[in-house]
């Protein structure tokens, strides 16, 4: 069992070792949905609520899958699992919430293959989370991951104005940001280990 | 996905297509990974108890074979196919001699949790040494605690004495700084990487203050156990 | 996206070598980032997770090519990912099998494969209208690509970081590691000066050929 407590489970998923500039899970969107600051929110609250969903998912289908004995099924259950789950929560916005399924609508499909969904399955399974420390380590990947993609978003922003060599435009300046970014993120480390 | 294809409007495919092609990769996909499980297994299974052994055997100086057991409700007893509570490793010389035993302890460290196996032996009460399992402490500063000879140096032989009352140590395991350690129960920190070394420290205390006194109230359980 | 059965293409050198340079997946599409960063801090690490991932990809996309023409449309994806993940759990349960430490190094990354999006782009784009043998070459020269990408990665930060190579030491005593670059800010940085070097290159070989066709016109 893990005695991780709860807040630490989230800061440290949010901020000291962040999704993206840490762990460097959910790149490609990170890259990608970075360029508008209202783009990059919306992407931000999508992967937010679909990691919560997934993971929820998650632990209970690892409680059945451990149950049957049948972990080595783990990965195709979770990959289908997140799947559903996306087209499901598409659906549902879909019929319950136009508004909000007009501003997340497009990036709903994009998830499916965020690494940093299946990230948060795999490491809380890993990391042997009871539920309610999955439900914050999820949140916390979650905030983080809108965090770091903020972030990028306003820099980036500013960066259209800049004068800067054709070579150097697009995704390599995008990393050399991501990386001062990253850099800057761990000035954050030692949190947890004052007051753990 | 929501494009809707005037291919598939015209000449829709049965359902019956689909559930037979998802059926059939189904079918395949599920014998693959079955047969790679039971094929790794073994080997899996070898690594593991291989690893296990390579970190016991350095933390419990003299060892050569070992007995695993597990703590639950403070006794100590052998461990069964599903694990119930905190596992414990016996290690034993070459006569059967209960040389000591080890457990892992955790806490939070500069980047992440660190994850360490420490050897204890209960005829000296102390602990007899560490084996970092798993960090991501800063290389070339935290992640000394696995190399610095100074600092591997405290756990040679650091006390860990069960208290009279038979609850927590006589004395806790403290992190003093580099080079002023004076008692047997304190860890000498690496200067540089104070909250590695404290982490360690606060890992062992707490984990000794809680086992300890298990430990050497069930000993007679660990030394039978041939 | 019109899926018109392309016409099948005919296996030569190129089928391979478009893979390793002008579709490089990591430099040239910028496909599968996140392991490319996470697991590159080593030159071993990035050797492992590249022959991982050209496995996987190989694999299912022979699978994908052999099964082309009986899957159906509207299940095309789902099937797809559950033949990725099938190989990747195998993957997964081989390297445990083979070194326990390789697989506390890569961690996650390993069972990750599964969302990298140059597999699945490649079983969408390529391997679902192809033959076999075109497939299985194609599939290698993407996988050499990725390997050759990560490993340009990862000698690099390991060499800098560490001061070591494949685990030996290159340097003397007195060498001080350049730490960050094994740390996660290092990734980051050197996959964007690995980028600004192909842009470079790139960009040269445009004006080389820009000029050219002037020269051609004058004349």
């Amino acid at each position: 069992m893990n005695a991780d407590s709860v807040t630490f489970i989230f800061l440290n998923a949010a901020i000291v070792n962040n999704f993206v500039l840490a762990m460097f899970l959910g790149i490609c969107p990170f890259l990608g949905v970075s360029a508008k600051r209202e783009t990059a929110w919306s992407m931000g609250l999508a992967v937010i609520f679909v990691m919560l969903v997934s993971s929820i998912s998650a632990y209970g289908i690892n409680w059945i899958l451990q149950t049957l004995n049948i972990e080595y099924l783990r990965l195709i259950c979770y990959i289908a699992v997140i799947a559903s789950a996306v087209q499901l929560v598409e659906m549902t916005l879909k019929k319950f919430s136009p508004a909000l399924f007009r501003a997340l609508g497009i990036f709903l499909p994009l998830i499916t293959t965020n690494c940093a969904i299946l990230g948060v399955a795999l490491f809380q399974t890993s990391r042997e989370y009871n539920f309610v420390q999955s439900v914050s380590f999820s949140l916390g990947a979650g905030v983080g991951f809108t965090i770091a993609l903020m972030l990028m978003a306003g820099l980036r922003q500013q960066l259209e104005l800049a004068k800067v060599p054709s070579i150097s435009q697009g995704a390599a300046m995008t990393l050399m940001l991501a990386g001062l970014l990253s850099l800057a993120f761990m000035g954050f480390a030692g949190l947890g280990a004052s007051h753990g | 996905m929501s494009t809707t294809d005037t291919q598939s409007v015209t000449q829709p495919t049965p359902a019956f297509n689909m559930l037979r092609t998802l059926g059939l990769v189904a079918t395949i996909s599920g014998l693959l990974v079955v047969l790679s499980y039971r094929i790794t297994l073994p080997m899996i299974e070898h690594n593991k108890q291989m690893a296990i052994e390579r970190a016991l055997f350095k933390v419990i100086p003299g060892a050569i074979s070992r007995k695993n057991f597990e703590i639950v409700n403070n006794k100590i007893q052998p461990s069964g196919d599903k694990p119930q509570g905190i596992a414990l490793y016996a290690g034993y010389d070459a006569n059967g001699q209960l040389k000591g035993v080890a457990l892992e302890a955790a806490a939070a460290g500069y980047q992440d949790v660190i994850r360490i196996l420490y050897g204890y032996d209960p005829y000296c009460q102390c602990i007899r040494g560490i084996e970092v399992l798993k960090m991501a402490e800063t290389p070339g500063i935290g992640d000394k605690i696995n190399k610095d000879r100074n600092f591997v140096k405290n756990f040679e032989a650091l006390e860990a004495r069960p208290h009279a009352s038979g609850k927590g140590l006589q004395n806790a395991i403290v992190p003093v700084k580099h080079g002023s350690k004076t008692e047997p129960w304190q860890i000498d920190a690496i200067s540089g990487a104070t909250i590695s070394s404290t982490a360690v420290a606060r890992m062992l205390n707490d984990a000794s203050q809680q086992y300890v006194p298990i430990i050497i109230n069930n000993l007679s359980v660990l030394e039978n156990q041939e | 996206m019109a899926a018109l059965p392309d016409k099948h293409e005919t296996v030569t050198l190129d089928t391979f070598l478009r893979g390793l340079w002008q579709e490089n997946p990591v430099f040239v599409m910028l496909l599968g980032m996140c392991p490319t960063l996470a697991v590159t801090n080593s030159a071993i690490n990035a050797l492992a997770m590249g022959l991982a991932s050209t496995f996987v990809l190989v694999m299912s996309n022979s699978l994908v090519s052999m099964m082309r023409n009986f899957i159906p449309k509207q299940v095309r994806i789902a099937t797809y990912i559950i033949i990725i993940a099938t190989f990747v759990t195998m993957v997964d349960y081989a390297i445990q099998a083979i070194s326990l430490d390789l697989y506390n190094a890569l961690g996650a990354f390993i069972q990750l494969i599964v969302v990298n999006c140059m597999i699945l782009g490649r079983a969408e784009a390529y391997a679902s209208k192809q033959r076999l043998g075109a497939t299985i070459i194609n599939g290698l020269g993407i996988g050499a690509g990725f390997t050759f990408a990560l490993l340009c990665l990862g000698v690099v930060r390991e060499v800098l970081g560490a001061g070591t190579l494949f685990g030996f030491v290159l340097f003397g005593e007195n060498f001080q590691p350049w730490v960050i670059m094994i740390l996660p800010p290092g990734g980051f940085f050197v996959l964007g000066a690995w980028l600004l070097i192909f842009n470079w290159f790139r960009d040269r070989r445009e004006q080389a050929e820009r000029d050219l066709a002037e020269v051609q016109n004058e004349r």
